[in-house]
């Protein structure tokens, strides 16, 4: 036999040769260029989407009453975000949104927790949770307004309905996928019960729970300006209430420069779902670095 | 039918897994198969018995069996009071986790103390050569590394018993070899029995104290080789092959008795 040190040596050396080679620091130099090519397609983008929208405008199809360019609409933009009121909609907006995502996220893990684990719940309604899940949530505003009345309940109501089946079945799928390798290695180191749940369950689900998640925010968002719109809380500022308070003023630039945030809040939490997304894969393993 | 082959070792030698005429039948009615039976196997403390034959002899049923992932049909697996561990040709590492986390995770089962795990943590990894990699994730290394890395977190169970389907197959032959001497010196440090199940004859006459050879459908021991040899052996020695080609010529013929 070899003697331990050259033994030692083997194995490092073959250690060695087998790993990626520590990639260098990234300088300064090259985190600029890096967020400058990773932004300027983006910028472009911008760009060309206002000159279209001018260019529209210019071409006169329709009065600048109605259309106005963004020449017109973006100084409105500015001069409303700089208004209490706005980020008092806005506020209003977000809490609706939060609280309603959380209460669907809720609703989601119990359910998602019971059909993964109950065969006859998952047999009654598991394809239930994708008959959900494709359903234009604004179909249950009748039903309901019916219940909750003229309310923010009503809203949650519907902001629940869309969003927690995605999560729900985010969650199942994330479950019904851990791989059969980890179960097993799992079952070989005597996990069970709760401990099975905290350390091998619930961290192998989480990039498809992530995922369910993502997609429940955006049915989320979009049942509650769907609700805002529809359900319309008297004097209670929202973003939906100033996009309806807008048009009944006939304020083009006022309704475009909402349309915008709305996009823009839209865009935001898409780049953070995405993120969380992105760097839970590269933990994993999953995607490249 | 009554099982082939009883197998008694050194009489002085106290067996630490005795597996008694068991047999494994999966499914039921029309559609059930016999992977096991009538297999009787007992492996000495300190033993390491490969364990070969052809694809589908039940050699992974075996060992979940010994493991206690399933229970025999018929017969007994006594492991005396042993803990039991197993490795697989994956090393099945949760990616989510450092490769010290993942070493803790059988640790953190039995309910050892935080303070307690680190050190062992430490203690293992200098023993699979990996000192200095308890916060890298899995995904970095090598499959090599990773099946030291599983060797390790097998060993946290504090088992005596050490149970290994393939684990070297999906690996390039240089490294394997090395894993070999690896296993074999942690095998001898730690005082383990080990039951190495393995498709390579050459690889288990190298490890082996002793090879047993299954035939297929149903699975059962139908010979056995003590090895000789001093440790440690080397895999492209003449002695190993002449072994080797021994068990193959017999493994071959039990293959052909299925054409
Ligand atoms: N859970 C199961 N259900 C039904 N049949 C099974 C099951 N597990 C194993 N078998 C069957 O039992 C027989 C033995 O399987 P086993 O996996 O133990 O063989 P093996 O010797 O490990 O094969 P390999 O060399 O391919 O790893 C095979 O015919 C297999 O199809
Ligand atoms: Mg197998």
């Amino acid at each position: 036999m070899p003697d331990t040190d050259t033994r030692d040596r083997q194995v490092q050396g073959l250690d060695a040769l087998e790993l990626q080679p520590e990639r260098g620091r990234r300088g300064a130099g090259e985190v600029a260029r890096r967020v400058w090519s990773a932004s300027w397609p983006k910028l472009a983008a911008v760009a060309v989407v206002l000159l279209a929208w001018q260019a529209v405008v210019w071409s006169g199809w329709r009065s600048e009453w109605v259309f106005p360019g963004p020449d017109r609409v973006l100084p409105v933009l500015f001069r409303e975000v700089s208004t209490a009121e706005f980020w008092e909609a806005v506020g209003v907006t977000m809490r609706r949104a939060l609280s309603g995502f959380a209460l669907a996220l809720v609703v989601g893990v119990l359910v998602g927790l019971a059909v993964a684990q109950v065969r006859p719940l998952r047999v009654a309604i598991g394809s239930l949770i994708t008959g959900l899940q494709t359903m234009p949530s604004i179909v249950w505003f009748p039903f309901a307004m019916l219940l909750y009345g003229i309310s923010e309940s009503a809203i949650m109501f519907v902001i629940i309905l869309g969003a927690a089946p995605s999560i729900a079945g985010g969650l199942v799928s994330g479950i019904d996928y851990v791989a059969p390798s980890l179960l097993r290695a799992g079952q070989v180191m005597g996990l069970r019960g709760v401990q099975r749940y905290r350390l091998l369950i619930v961290p192998a689900a989480l990039p498809m729970f992530v995922g369910g998640l993502k997609q429940g925010w955006a049915f989320a968002w979009r049942s509650l300006m769907a609700g805002e719109l529809l359900v319309i809380i008297n004097q209670q500022n929202s973003i939906g209430w100033a996009l309806s308070q807008a048009r009944q003023l006939n304020d083009a630039e006022r309704l475009l420069s909402y349309v915008i945030i709305v996009l823009i809040v839209g865009i935001l939490i898409d780049v953070f779902f995405t993120w969380a997304d992105r760097s839970l894969r590269r933990r994993w393993g999953l995607a490249a670095a | 039918m009554r099982p082939m082959t009883t197998i008694t070792d050194t009489p002085t030698r106290v067996s630490a897994v005795e597996v008694d005429a068991i047999s494994k039948v999966f499914g039921e009615g029309a559609g059930t198969v016999t992977a096991i039976d009538g297999m009787s196997v007992s492996v000495g403390e300190h033993e390491f018995l490969s364990i070969v034959g052809a694809s589908g002899c039940g050699k992974s049923t075996l060992l979940s069996l010994v493991a206690g992932l399933d229970r025999p049909t018929t017969g007994s697996v006594d492991t005396a009071g042993h803990k039991v561990a197993m490795m697989f040709q994956e090393a099945a590492l949760f990616p989510w986790l450092t490769v010290g986390a993942n070493i803790e995770v059988p640790m953190k089962v039995n309910g050892v103390p935080r303070a307690r795990r680190r050190e062992r943590v430490a203690e293992l990894l200098e023993l699979v050569r990996l000192t200095g990699f308890a916060r890298k994730r899995p995904h970095e290394l090598s499959g090599g590394m990773r099946q030291r890395v599983a060797m390790a977190r097998a060993l946290a169970q504090d088992a005596d018993v050490l149970l290994m389907d393939e684990p070297f197959g999906a690996l390039d032959a240089m490294t394997r070899d090395i894993l070999h001497d690896e296993l074999e010196r942690i095998w001898q440090e730690r005082r383990l029995t080990v039951l190495f199940v393995t498709h390579n004859v050459r690889e288990a006459v190298r490890l082996g104290d002793r090879v047993v050879l299954l035939s297929s459908r149903p699975g059962r021991v139908i010979d056995e080789f003590p090895v000789e040899g001093e440790r440690p052996r080397r895999i492209d020695s003449a002695l190993i092959a002449g072994q080797a080609a021994v068990i193959t010529d017999r493994l071959r013929q039990e293959v052909s008795r299925h054409a």
